[in-house]
């Protein structure tokens, strides 16, 4: 039984086309469909519910401690009011989760994962947490928006003075309130937007959600759908969790070294990461040259000889083309390489291109 | 609502059939084109191909998903409409205008509903 999300029934009152997703029945798309809402959110604003996504509580003298076990990234230097990216791995260097760590005070963070991961991570959490940490699922008591596209500053400017907006990527400003609405607003997204998640409570959710699509019109915001956050994640070649990682997959092998510390002197994974050595496979960035689109789990040859999978694969509609990532071979990795992608049975050419396919202009 | 005009006759899995001096075009309905969402990429067969009443021909792919279209008739491909291949989305703006392909010599076709009966099928998908 699919659980719904506190904005369920503003969803279908603004039209949205509902599908179960990662445990929840949440919008595919609404009335515009996924190529103009993906444009909204390049061009104007787009709005998303994100309620789905789990968050998790770490408290507590050890909590520091406890998180740099658990994660491949280093959280020990972190100002208060940042965000920073993170692997949860297995012992085998697999990936459990990637998420992202709020740092709201010297033994309190927020550590947001995805949804359908939630009830692994948590038990993986609680398992191996050390004495002197509190880790508490808050998930149900949470509602996300993502506010997402370069007009977002200007949206959210109408509603609040501009020391309460953050203004540094990957930081969050905690107890703002909109309207009597208490909410973390937070410089983050899943876009390669410039844009806002902002948490709030499940009761204010669908007030919010009013105040920001009302607030949001006359900049041309639309509501968008899980379609079109895929789209746009992958333009901006984000990596999504069963796609680009799993448990079998490690965040070195899915290009996440920027979140690995090898340096860091211990984290559950470090050891087998370490004793692997230079990935085998890699991720990377295809352009369909020949006709058709190519999705996920799709294998990918060099010379006829295959040389891996694709990992995630769509037109881009911003892009106007259609691009997919994919996971082969260490050697095969070489800007401009031909390959062929097998669709459905038909060879269909492909070369490879620099990650990230999108970049925000500045 | 669909739309769905009173002139063709429908196959149960959503194309739509205009036959003319033993010429069938066929196309995409309303319905199916809206359970589709933005259209990408076409893959038609070519002239000469033939296809067969109950198997898939083309598959069309949407920003979300691929899906196959089933010929309603078996015959022989005598036209393709190649401007879907350079500009597919022209099926979500005029399904009923938008054919896919054209097939003649036909020896088989499927039971093939008309707009009232072809209604009751959307009618029922959408409950």
């Amino acid at each position: 039984m699919e659980r719904k999300t506190p904005l369920y029934e503003t969803h279908v009152a603004e039209g949205g086309k509902i599908v179960p997703f990662a445990g929840y029945l949440l919008p595919v798309q609404y009335g515009s469909g996924v190529i103009k809402e993906h444009m909204a959110v390049r061009q104007q604003a787009g709005l998303f519910d994100v309620s789905h996504m789990g968050e998790v509580l770490f408290t507590g003298p050890t909590a520091l401690a406890s998180l740099n076990h658990l994660l491949t990234n280093d959280y020990s230097n972190m100002p208060v009011n940042k965000v920073r990216y993170g692997v949860m791995c297995n012992a085998q260097g697999g990936t459990i989760d990637d998420l992202v760590v709020y740092k709201f005070g010297e033994e309190a963070y927020l550590v947001v994962v995805n949804a359908s991961n939630r009830e692994k991570d948590y038990a993986h959490m609680a398992a191996n947490v050390l004495d002197g940490t509190k880790c508490e699922d808050i998930s149900d008591s949470v509602a996300q928006l993502a506010l997402q596209g370069p007009k977002a500053p200007a949206i959210l400017k109408k509603l609040l003075p501009e020391e309460q907006i953050p203004k540094g990527y990957y930081t969050a400003l905690p107890n703002v309130e909109i309207q009597g609405m208490k909410c973390l607003i937070s410089r983050t997204g899943y876009t390669g937007e410039l844009g806002y998640e902002i948490y709030t409570s499940n009761e204010d959710a669908p007030k919010l959600w009013k105040l920001l699509r009302e607030t949001g019109e006359e900049f041309g915001l639309i509501p968008c759908g899980l379609g079109a956050r895929d789209t746009l994640r992958l333009e901006a070649a984000m990596p999504l969790y069963g796609h680009e990682m799993d448990e079998t997959i490690t965040p070195l092998e899915a290009g996440l070294d920027f979140g690995v510390k090898l340096n860091k002197e211990e984290f559950i994974g470090k050891e087998a990461l370490v004793a692997a050595g230079s990935p085998k496979r890699v991720r990377i960035g295809l352009e369909v040259t020949g006709r058709g689109i190519v999705r996920e789990q799709q294998e990918v040859f060099a010379n006829g000889e295959k040389i891996g999978v694709t990992t995630s694969g769509t037109h881009c509609p911003y892009l106007g083309k259609a691009v997919a990532m994919a996971l082969v071979d260490a050697q095969h990795t070489a800007e401009g390489t031909e390959l062929e992608v097998d669709v459905r049975g038909r060879k269909v050419s492909a070369k490879i291109i620099p990650l990230p396919f999108y970049t925000r202009g500045k | 609502m669909s739309n769905i005009p009173a002139e063709l006759k429908y196959s149960k899995s959503h194309e739509w059939i205009k036959e003319e001096d033993g010429v069938f075009t066929i196309g995409l309905t309303d319905y199916a084109q809206s359970a589709l969402g933005d259209i990408v990429f076409i893959n038609l067969p070519e002239e000469e191909d033939s296809v067969t009443a109950g198997e898939s021909f083309s598959d069309v792919e949407s920003v979300k998903a691929v899906s196959d279209v089933f010929s309603p008739v078996t015959g022989t491909v005598t036209a393709v409409n190649e401007e879907l291949l350079d500009n597919p989305a022209l099926v979500n703006e005029a399904p009923y205008e938008a054919w896919l392909i054209k097939v003649s010599q036909v020896t088989d076709s499927e039971e093939l509903l008309d707009a009232d009966a072809y209604a009751a099928v959307v009618a029922a998908e959408e409950a």
